[in-house]
């Protein structure tokens, strides 16, 4: 089991022809084919605006999403489109149906964002970063632009705010032998569609995930939030790690959204709230892995 | 991105928002000049820098001098205006370095009635901008929101519809607006939102935003930022930049694509991605070392922009080794070791240079490395590669 992507997943990258849309689709379909060897192809093509009915390297490309949807059945999108076009992006593909939209583009304008989350919210499709790496169920199906060899077939579910930290972690829990169930990357900006709490309410509920690895940065307090919400509604172990313990105040750590304000959104702050609802904190961003291990060892 | 308050309110002018009568200065003659033609008995003249505290900053020429001054004749404005033109001025935001004050506005003096404070920042839990307001006017507002939580009031409001008529009204009465400053409230508070909105700003603070006598609602101070990845849609505000406010480095990073924060230690660092970024940093400290600098390629960068990146490191007299920390995804790890092999070429290394590689294109990449003759130093993880960068400074 997993969250999110599954078996039934069927993906179409939205700006395919873009030089890194169509070489990481052709990554995820190599992944689907050699690493999950799938019965049917997972990537099933792409939409770029005026190219629709041509065909670039095997992937059959569409003007609209919508006619994605009718042709090939796409029920997921994977979003490369320039910082500009992506809320617009977005919200066609919300509109065309689409139920899992990950959305890869960095730079995204925040009021945007602002916008195409108030519509997502309105339907019932899920919204992943934007400027994130995207969705992986190691064995299913890899949806972004993770290596997928750093990722095995296990029960932990990652979740986390940074696009390399994420590898990194996965390929930690990889050299202790801890696979994962699924890895979401959320995204480093100020307006995100789905947050720590939305993933661990999903994992939590998900019986091919036993244990949570959450990597936070400075910045805002969603791992506040997440740390009360782990204390109510969590019963699986939990470990985390946050970035930028040695950031100075006032500068932004590349990430929109990775900057200590007003004294607030500090890594100790951030370390103290999830330490003081029991959570196994990585003191080392070099021990990401092993934390997860200490967590699970100490609730067996 | 920031631009000064002058700029501010004449963007809220332009807007049809009421601001102080004001005139810029760049030169004494210029602000003797201003407060005549201002008219009044009373101006105030305030030093324009990208940081606040001004009025309580003092300049390092000139040690008695306020970044901001009360001024009651032209003489009076010359005067000043000597002492505080092409000086630095230090403030609680500035650092020790301080700011050199470049041009200076003279506003014309107000009858104020009480204080307010005002801002607007999109807020991450509401997921749109929200307005924040306080009675508290003039003070620094996380210490408000510390001390007298009671005191702040917020008003989230929709970007399609700006913010309701009822809005205004719960804002007016819990900022105890009676009368003409209720109605004066009427009209800028959604102005000043729906200038928020059209310009795509980051923040927009009025500290204080004042009452007048009058009962007029007038903005005495603006500090206006704005969202960098909207600026392409908004090109008589990014002409607005003052690049000599910004660090040189910073900036040249910016240009080729980078992320990039200069900071106090010696070791130099070349990261993809934020996150890993700042862990590399911490890692680094972790192990008795201190970085020089955040430095974050991103995914998207070619070559030429992270051999500019080694360039940018290089040109820091105190970084005294390199590492490089690379787990590529959407970066391939074959062309960060063409950007090093570059860099050995076009820039030279003279300091010792650690590099970890991981991720999409690992193979090729560390081939490569094998294959050319630089005495480049090879980890294998985060905590080898921190080990072996700090101990290259104490050997």
């Amino acid at each position: 089991m997993s969250i999110l992507v599954d078996k039934d997943t069927r993906v179409i990258c939205q700006g395919l022809t873009g030089r890194a849309g169509l070489f990481h689709s052709q990554k995820c379909r190599e992944y689907a084919r050699d690493e999950c060897r799938r019965d049917s192809p997972v990537f099933l093509g792409g939409v770029t605006p005026g190219k629709g009915g041509t065909e670039v390297d095997g992937f059959p490309v569409f003007n609209k999403v919508a006619d994605a949807v009718e042709a090939v059945g796409a029920n997921t999108s994977m979003v490369f489109v320039p910082p500009r076009f992506c809320a617009d992006a977005i919200i066609e593909a919300a509109d065309a149906g689409i139920k899992l939209i990950v959305a890869i583009t960095e730079g995204v304008p925040v009021l945007d964002m602002v916008r195409a989350k108030n519509y997502i919210d309105q339907t019932d499709s899920r919204l992943v970063g934007p400027n994130c790496p995207g969705v992986i169920t190691p064995g299913v199906a890899k949806i972004g632009i993770m290596p997928g060899y750093i990722h095995t077939q296990g029960t932990v579910g990652l979740i986390s705010r940074s696009g390399t930290l994420t590898y990194e972690a996965a390929w930690q829990m990889g050299r202790v032998g801890l696979g994962q169930s699924t890895c979401v990357g959320i995204g480093g900006d100020p307006i995100i569609g789905t947050n720590f709490i939305d993933l661990l309410d999903l994992f939590q509920n998900d019986p091919g995930t036993e244990a949570i690895l959450m990597i936070g940065e400075i910045g805002g307090n969603a791992e506040e939030q997440a740390a009360e919400y782990i204390k109510e509604k969590v019963t699986k172990p939990v470990a985390a790690f946050i970035a930028g313990r040695t950031a100075p105040p006032g500068k932004r750590m590349g990430h929109a959204g990775a900057i200590i304000s007003g004294g607030k959104g500090t890594a100790a702050e951030k370390v103290a709230a999830l330490e003081a609802v029991g959570i196994e904190v990585a003191q080392s961003p070099a021990d990401m892995g092993e934390a997860m291990q200490r967590a699970i060892a100490r609730q067996a | 991105m920031k631009i000064h308050e002058y700029q501010g309110k004449q963007l809220l002018a332009a807007a049809g928002v009421t601001v102080p009568r004001g005139i810029v200065a760049r030169t004494p003659d210029e602000a003797a000049a201003a407060f005549t033609e201002l008219g009044g008995e009373i101006a105030v003249m305030k030093s324009q820098i990208h940081a606040g505290g001004r009025g309580k900053g003092r300049f390092k020429e000139q040690p008695d001098q306020p970044g901001v001054v009360l001024i009651r004749s032209a003489d009076e404005a010359r005067a000043n205006a000597e002492r505080m033109l092409g000086n630095t001025l230090v403030t609680i935001q500035t650092g020790e370095a301080g700011k050199t004050v470049n041009v200076l506005f003279v506003e014309q003096g107000l009858n104020i009635a009480r204080e307010l404070y005002l801002g607007i920042v999109v807020d991450r839990e509401s997921g749109g901008p929200v307005v924040i307001a306080s009675s508290e006017g003039g003070m620094a507002i996380e210490e408000v929101a510390a001390e007298t939580p009671e005191k702040i009031f917020r008003e989230a409001f929709d970007i399609g519809v700006g913010l309701l008529p009822s809005q205004v009204q719960s804002l007016s009465d819990q900022l105890g607006l009676e009368g003409q400053a209720a109605r004066s409230a009427e009209v800028f508070l959604p102005k000043l939102c729906q200038f928020f909105v059209e310009n795509d700003c980051s923040m927009a603070e009025i500290n204080p935003l004042v009452v007048t006598a009058e009962g007029e609602l007038t903005p005495l101070d603006a500090k206006v930022s704005f969202d960098d990845n909207a600026l392409f849609r908004h090109e008589g505000v990014a002409e607005l930049r003052d690049l000599s406010e910004e660090d040189a480095a910073e900036v040249r990073a910016g240009n080729a694509g980078l992320s990039y924060v200069n900071l106090d230690g010696n070791i130099g660092c070349l990261v993809n991605g934020a996150g890993l970024a700042m862990s590399t940093m911490d890692l680094i400290k972790l192990h008795g070392g201190e970085p020089a600098n955040f430095l974050d390629v991103g995914g998207g960068a070619n070559v030429e922009a992270v051999t500019e990146a080694f360039r940018i490191i290089l040109d820091d007299p105190n970084v005294k080794a390199v590492l490089v920390n690379i787990f590529g995804g959407i970066m391939k790890c074959d062309t960060i070791v063409e950007a090093i092999l570059e860099a050995y070429e076009k820039v030279g290394f003279s300091v010792p240079l650690v590099v970890r590689l991981e991720g999409t294109n690992v193979e090729l990449a560390r081939t490569m490395l094998a294959d050319s003759d630089r005495d480049i130093i090879t980890a294998t993880d985060l905590t080898d590669a921190a080990k072996k960068v700090v101990a290259t400074l104490i050997a």
